[in-house]
């Protein structure tokens, strides 16, 4: 099983859980899968053509997917995936 | 109610594009895309024009149709219109033709281009109705916070990376505002405001008023255009923290080729940033669309942010207008900063040094080119960041009182 932390703009829809566990492989399949399990999630994270919106990081242990395998990246047993507003950001 | 020119706050993902109240909201509740002010421009063009403009106090203020207010602004009145410097010494050192730069060093209150923004958020903290407004900052906006907060009689807690410059840290603290030093980097001060802000209803400037705050830099643009004789230049260089500088003041140029104001020159903009945090240039340069979050490690502190909130931005700007963004190493800062001092008698702290010198590598590699209008955009002022220079700049020379010893080293003219 793998960890997924939710921000606090999702939790609504994961029952106010700020962590599930997944057996997803990949990223594509966790949104899936999440998808199933909390109905709504989806729509949340990925626009109408089923793209990662723009203003969502998905990191993967740390590593922001974009600079992994994308969509496509893996998810391991134990890894910790973490899905990140994009707005929290900086100053000039 | 007021003359207002504001609609409401809209989804800046032009896919989402879905519309809110205009509050202290700045992320798109639905897709995470920060917020955009979404004004009437068709009542602009109606209510501003030229002659207007002239006839009011040379302040940010004479272009508030523009600016996110309801009301008349009550914070800042006295900031903005700083001055426009027309380089010709620091033109002949780099080769170029007609070479400008803008000054905010010397902005008031706090000798920064801040000013400008804290007096659009702030402003619009009181139509609001805060009492209590703060921010996250690298130091120059804590300075400008604190001040521009005390003059309005609004409280204020600044959040600052406890290994700011000392002179940042003073310039704060001598406010009376609560300022709070966190161990970690701007990224992770600005983390932590966010969960302030989750229980506390204050206006912090750079996350809940980020939305105004961020359109109080396009004034940075309408100066320089005016200060030129109503006309925008070819290029313009500005460093880049967050990005939002950048994507402002080409807004701007936008706004004013829009409202009929100006004729459109095929201004570009560049950016500028310290190699030691350069998310942004390295994208850039890589041609990726997003950037890589680093950790920095630069002299440049006001512009140490490694996950910039309006990166993605920039970098979709820079792309879409097939322009480019330069980095350069601490000791190109310093040379850009003692060059800019020698020759134009500006002194500027080390982001305007790395504005400078990422200019100069643009020059020499023909990004720019040296038959064109430039502007160089100076955020703040020298007096603030001189650690760096220390023991990089010549000592006085020590001697007696007496005519002697002057004469000793400096020989009489014969």
């Amino acid at each position: 099983m793998a960890l997924v932390k939710i921000p606090t703009p999702l939790r609504r829809l994961t029952n106010e859980k700020d962590e599930v566990t997944i057996s997803s492989d990949s990223v594509t399949q966790m949104i899936i899968d999440l998808e199933t399990e909390y109905p709504g999630i989806k729509d949340r994270l990925c626009d109408e053509n089923g793209e990662i919106r723009k203003f969502i990081n998905i990191y993967v242990n740390e590593e922001d997917i974009r600079f992994l395998k994308g969509p496509e990246t893996e998810i391991l047993e134990n890894d910790t995936v973490s899905i990140i507003p994009a707005i929290a950001g900086g100053a000039s | 109610m007021s003359n207002s020119c504001v609609i409401n706050l809209r989804c800046a993902d032009s896919n989402c594009g879905k519309e809110y109240e205009k509050k202290a909201n700045y992320v798109c509740e639905y897709c995470f895309g920060p917020l955009e002010v979404n004004y009437d421009y068709k009542k602009i063009k109606k209510v501003l024009t030229i002659e207007k403009i002239l006839k009011r106090e040379k302040t940010l203020w004479r272009y508030k149709e523009l600016l996110p207010l309801d009301h008349d602004p009550t914070v800042g009145l006295n900031s903005g219109f700083t001055p426009l410097i027309k380089a010709d010494n620091l033109a002949k050192k780099l080769g170029v033709d007609e070479l400008y730069i803008k000054h905010d060093g010397v902005s008031f209150p706090t000798l920064s281009f801040k000013d400008r923004v804290v007096s659009v958020a702030l402003s619009k903290a009181k139509e609001l109705g805060f009492d209590t407004v703060g921010c996250a900052s690298t130091g120059n906006l804590a300075n400008s916070v604190a001040a521009n907060a005390t003059a309005a009689n609004l409280k204020s807690f600044i959040f600052i990376p406890s290994d700011l410059e000392e002179s940042k840290i003073i310039a704060t603290s001598v406010y009376g505002s609560e300022v709070i030093g966190v161990n970690g980097s701007y990224d992770d001060v600005n983390r932590l405001c966010t969960e302030v802000l989750g229980s506390n209803n204050w206006g912090f400037v750079n996350i809940n008023l980020r939305t105004y705050y961020a359109e109080g830099s396009k004034t940075v643009g309408y100066e320089i255009i005016e200060q030129l004789g109503w006309k925008a230049p070819k290029n313009i260089v500005v460093c880049m923290a967050s990005g939002s500088l950048l994507t402002k003041i080409y807004k701007s140029v936008k706004e004013f080729e829009d409202l009929g104001f100006i004729e459109p020159n095929g201004t570009k903009i560049f950016g500028a940033q310290a190699t030691g945090c350069s998310p942004i240039s390295t994208a850039v340069k890589n041609k990726w669309p997003v950037f890589k979050p680093v950790k920095p490690q630069t002299i440049a502190k006001s512009l140490a942010i490694g996950n910039p909130a309006d990166g993605i931005n920039a970098i979709n700007l820079l792309n879409s207008i097939d322009s480019y963004s330069e980095d350069v190493s601490d000791p190109e800062i310093v040379d850009a900063m003692k060059l800019l001092a020698e020759t134009e008698g500006i002194f500027t702290e080390t982001a305007g040094g790395v504005t400078l010198a990422s200019a100069k590598k643009m020059i020499e590699s023909g990004k720019i080119p040296k038959n064109e209008s430039l502007v160089l955009v100076i955020t703040g002022n020298g007096l603030k960041t001189q650690d760096p220079l220390v023991n990089n700049i010549s000592k006085p020379y020590i001697i007696e009182p007496t005519m002697k010893d002057f004469e000793r080293i400096f020989t009489k003219e014969s």
